[in-house]
């Protein structure tokens, strides 16, 4: 490996929270030679095509690269992030078809033709995402590491009360409806070490409002 | 993760056919819990079978006035479906009790079912554990204990059953359809589903080889009050230390199942008996033959508190 081929990555490898200082790739870009990952022995390696945030793409993957992977060391899409790798955090929570889930326990190869949105899909910096912008008007992140998960996360929530999806916090389980303990059951599966959940809440919460009004 | 490959099932036959002649080889669904434990090689298959698009999504009414819920129905989508709200409410308490939505909205009925043990020794390939390698012994009987099973445990294992949404099943006499390698169909009653650990902890379940859940069906509504109680160390996204379901049955009969407190769904008739009786002789009754550790004992008294508060909401 020469000096040029040395990146970012692997001057910060072991430090996520040095990680997470990196700037957000506005949009996903195929990845020069050098950045490509090193294609291991006695692997299989199998075509996949997803429409990420709108994008139709197409990967060689290796079976074992999670839908997390694909889309950071693939895709270069490092707005979604690893925590745990284990569903324990939710950083990396994505929505594919729609639905919410934790992209580090799902393989790539087992979404071939599906549609995935990240925290990229959802906003940029130009023209945020009200979740985004409400994230930022009451500072519901210190690190901020958690944020695109808890963002993505978030969206979703809102969606499913109005689906009439209902939660472990629902008294009748015909009658769902937004509240700050509905969100605090529903968020639980993203995890905020800065704890920033209360602003996290009322971010939430100014949103729903939005929506309804 | 060990290297493995990777195909699509084309059919519920072809599968199980595959999966018995592979060595190696497992069922993919939601791939929660499989996929947790390959990145830590407590897993490794050599052949991943993604049943995923097998058509195996639907719920819809037996001919006797039942359910049948199909293998991959997503743990959000039975929770949420209007006839389990209605009928089978004890249900969708359990599921909305475990995990968290993300998680939910991957893991499978299936899957839930087959879902392994939380215990931290067979988490840890340092550690013993009977059920990861069979006859290298038990790192927990005499090690961190405080979440593990007092019910159905053997001196080869006490890891406890992890899941919610079995206990509900097994409160409702629920049934667990497969067809297998050979191609034929049979209905296991979920009361024969999970194996209590005796001397071979890795045997969980009655499936054979390549055998693949294709339903799970519930008998016709009970009717009557729906709980599901779970007790843990954080209000949400949390295994359970106890949890409860309870139907007080418009029949005057109620009926009890319990989890985090054994090591497969426990659910006993001296116990059902003893309803009449109160709180008090129903957890007598539950927890016959409890063997306890010191660090899981108080489980007893958790149990008992759970079933009074249950009765004491039920008389409110």
């Amino acid at each position: 490996m020469t000096v040029e081929q040395w990146t970012r990555r692997h001057i910060l490898q072991g430090s996520a929270a040095a990680a997470a200082a990196l700037p957000v790739a506005k949009e996903a870009q195929a990845a020069p030679a050098s950045r490509r990952p090193i294609r291991k022995e006695g692997t299989h390696m199998t075509a996949v095509g997803l429409t990420v945030n709108g994008r139709e793409v197409h990967l060689q993957l290796d079976p074992r690269t999670t839908l997390l992977d694909a889309l950071r060391e693939h895709l270069h899409l490092t707005g979604t992030k690893k925590g745990c790798d284990h569903g324990q955090c939710g950083a990396c929570t994505v929505m594919v078809e729609g639905r919410r889930i934790n992209s580090c326990l799902t393989l790539a190869v087992m979404h071939e033709g599906e549609t995935v949105t990240t925290i990229e899909g959802l906003g940029t910096p130009d023209r945020l995402h009200p979740m985004q912008r409400a994230f930022i008007t009451h500072d519901g992140y210190q690190c901020g590491y958690c944020t695109p998960g808890q963002i993505c996360s978030a969206v979703a929530v809102l969606e499913e009360i109005d689906a009439g999806i209902p939660s472990h916090a629902t008294g009748d389980l015909d009658d769902v409806a937004f509240s700050d303990a509905e969100v605090r059951e529903r968020m639980s599966g993203n995890i905020c070490r800065c704890a920033a959940y209360p602003n996290i809440i009322a971010a939430i919460r100014e949103v729903a409002g939005e929506k309804k009004a | 993760m060990k290297p493995f490959a990777y195909s699509r099932a084309a059919s519920v036959e072809e599968a199980a056919s595959a999966a018995a002649s592979v060595q190696g080889a497992r069922f993919i669904a939601g791939g929660t819990n499989l996929l947790d434990l390959m990145k830590l090689q407590i897993e490794t298959p050599t052949h991943l079978i993604d049943v995923n698009h097998l058509g195996l999504d639907r719920i819809e009414k037996t001919e006797d006035g039942g359910l049948r819920i199909g293998a991959l129905v997503r743990n959000t989508d039975l929770a949420a479906d209007r006839a389990v709200r209605r009928d089978y409410a004890v249900l969708s308490r359990a599921l909305l009790a475990g995990a968290s939505g993300q998680l939910r909205n991957k893991a499978t009925t299936g899957g839930n079912l087959l879902q392994r043990t939380r215990c931290p020794y067979f988490y840890d390939t340092r550690m013993p554990c009977n059920k990861r390698k069979p006859g290298s012994g038990c790192g927990a009987i005499k090690g961190i204990s405080r979440s593990l099973a007092i019910l159905g445990t053997s001196d080869a294992c006490i890891a406890q059953h992890p899941s919610d949404m079995a206990v509900a099943l097994r409160l409702l006499d629920a049934s667990v359809e497969t067809v297998g390698a050979d191609g034929n169909r049979r209905a296991i009653p979920i009361a024969d589903f999970h194996l209590a650990p005796g001397d071979s902890p890795h045997v969980e379940n009655a499936l054979r080889p390549g055998e693949l859940i294709t339903a799970v069906t519930l008998p016709k509504p009970l009717g009557g009050t729906h709980v599901y109680r779970k007790v843990r160390d954080r209000a949400s996204y949390a295994f359970a230390l106890v949890s409860v379901a309870a139907v007080f049955g418009k029949d005057g009969k109620t009926r009890f199942a319990f989890g985090g407190i054994a090591t497969k769904p426990w659910r006993v008739a001296e116990a059902e008996a003893a309803a009449s009786r109160g709180a008090k002789a129903v957890a007598e009754a539950a927890l016959a033959g409890a063997a306890p550790t010191a660090q899981n004992a108080f489980k007893q008294q958790l149990t008992a508190q759970t079933l009074a508060s249950i009765y004491r909401q039920q008389e409110a």
